[in-house]
């Protein structure tokens, strides 16, 4: 086999694989609208668990459909990255137009079981506001969501008093209508543009 | 965690655990059957098996799930599939297994594969090897792909996957066994520049890693750590990972290449070059 020939299919494999890439690259900026957060579609998998509401009963992800979603991970004891965040999202859904009011539901998962019943997780949610779902679960169970979403969730060493901190995901995951994940959304994003992401998102799918 | 728990994989992947029993599969019949006198000796199979093992750890067991949540873990990641499990594969010179089942494979078989040959070759190119190897490293580092590659299962896999086997290629062309002087295998000077090269290129970007004052992979702090580390700590670790040890392997490279060349220097006359093979 001549260099040359060998020079000249290994030109055409490297041109053929610069189109691969470049249409694999066009392929990811595929944006119909300019969402605030980043856009997660096709990157993760649709919503899906099975897991205890704060009134104790079973609950799936299908027993949401139909209503934009967002779920964040966190824990009752949770000293400042929580307050912080369910504040943040009871602001941004609290200023959707009165007829997104009940389109559009808060998933607050607890990663912390043994602490977070569902009374005490209850009166958590309550706390924050309307349209606020609290939900948790054995920990396998969790760990399955948490593994779904790319995320984890850990626990520190208890001090005297029996408590310990859970470190886990600062992201909220926006799911539309359909359950299909469209939006990760930082917490220093801020209410309003979380909100106007929420309009975009529950207007599009209506 | 019960220690099966730390071997399980975190992540199961029926693909990657068939292709690496394939590879130890061919690898361990070829050995057995191929004739007494080509048959690797013990150290190189334990470096073969050795280096195989080393990349199927990373991947497919508890490591992996560190390796998803802590960047310094996924940079140690990526340091074993792109640098020291193929560098110990390359060493331990599998090709007399090689050649054992390439002449197993029938002619019309062989037609078929050509274009995977012409492929092999193209990647094969030093300056298009060098720019795949250091190119990939900084692909999948670029912060937004990183981000992405860490959201999705299947560009995780895609990333891991694509480390390694650029892995194997690139220090299969630095450690081609075949004497440059008598065979098509790269010159021993290209190899020691590419090397060179690839080295200072980790080092640019590990050294930015390491220097940068603020978060450049959030995504870890997006989806929570595997323990609650210092962010800033974690980074630090994982740019040292990025910055020194492969440069390193890349100095250890260049000594290796410089022993085996000393070593070959006028064993082989200009005459005795095969004029059917085309030279580098």
């Amino acid at each position: 086999m001549s260099r040359g020939f060998i020079e000249k299919q290994a030109f055409r494999a490297l041109a053929m694989f610069t189109v691969l890439l470049t249409t694999f690259l066009a392929g990811c900026s595929d944006n119909e609208i300019n969402y605030n957060g980043k856009d997660i579609s096709g990157l993760m998998p649709e919503l899906e668990f099975n897991l205890i509401n704060s009134e104790g009963d079973q609950v799936t992800a299908g027993d949401y459909s139909g209503k934009v979603k967002m779920m964040f991970f966190g824990f009752t004891s949770c000293p400042d990255i929580c307050p912080t965040v369910m504040q943040t999202l009871n602001r941004a859904a609290s200023g959707l137009p009165p007829e997104l009011q009940d389109e559009v539901l808060t998933l607050f998962v607890s990663v912390d079981p043994k602490r977070d019943t569902p009374e005490r997780l209850d009166k958590y949610v309550s706390f924050f506001g309307e349209n606020i779902v609290g939900l948790t679960g054995k920990e396998s169970q969790l760990r399955g969501l948490a593994k779904r979403y790319r995320t984890t969730f850990g626990y520190g060493e208890s001090n005297e008093n029996g408590d310990y901190d859970v470190s886990h995901s600062s992201a909220i995951y926006i799911f539309d209508r359909q359950g299909d994940a469209r939006l990760l959304i930082r917490p220093d994003l801020g209410a309003e543009k979380i909100n106007q992401d929420l309009i975009a998102l529950a207007q599009k799918d209506s | 965690m019960s220690l099966l728990g730390y071997l399980l994989p975190y992540d199961f992947s029926p693909l990657t655990i068939l292709s690496y029993m394939l590879v130890l599969g061919f690898y361990g019949v070829g050995l057995l059957r191929m004739p007494d006198e080509d048959r690797p000796g013990a150290l190189r199979i334990f470096a073969f098996v050795l280096g195989v093992m080393a990349c199927y750890g990373v991947m497919q067991t508890r490591f992996d799930y560190y390796a998803q949540y802590m960047f310094f873990v996924h940079r140690g990641q990526h340091l074993i599939l792109h640098h020291i499990g193929p560098i110990l594969i390359a060493l331990s010179n599998p090709s007399p297994i090689m050649r054992f089942w390439y002449a197993k494979i029938s002619p019309g078989l062989r037609n078929t594969l050509r274009p995977v040959g012409w492929i092999y070759q193209a990647l094969q190119y030093p300056l298009i090897a060098l720019i795949l190897f250091v190119g990939l490293i900084y692909f999948w580092l670029w912060p937004s792909i990183h981000f992405d590659a860490m959201l999705s299962r299947d560009l995780y896999w895609i990333m891991n996957w694509s480390m390694l086997l650029d892995g194997l290629l690139f220090w299969w062309l630095i450690f081609d066994p075949r004497p440059p002087a008598i065979t098509s295998s790269l010159g021993y000077g290209k190899r020691m520049l590419i090397l060179a090269a690839a080295g200072v290129l980790q080092m640019l970007l590990g050294a930015w890693i390491v220097f940068s004052r603020e978060m450049v992979y959030d995504v870890y702090e997006v989806c929570g750590r595997a323990w609650p580390l210092d962010p800033e700590v974690d980074q630090l670790l994982g740019g040292m990972l990025t910055y020194i040890p492969p440069a390193m392997m890349s100095v250890l490279g260049i000594l290796l290449i410089l022993r085996r060349a000393m070593h070959e220097d006028g064993k082989y006359s200009k005459s005795s070059k095969q004029s059917k093979e085309p030279v580098q």
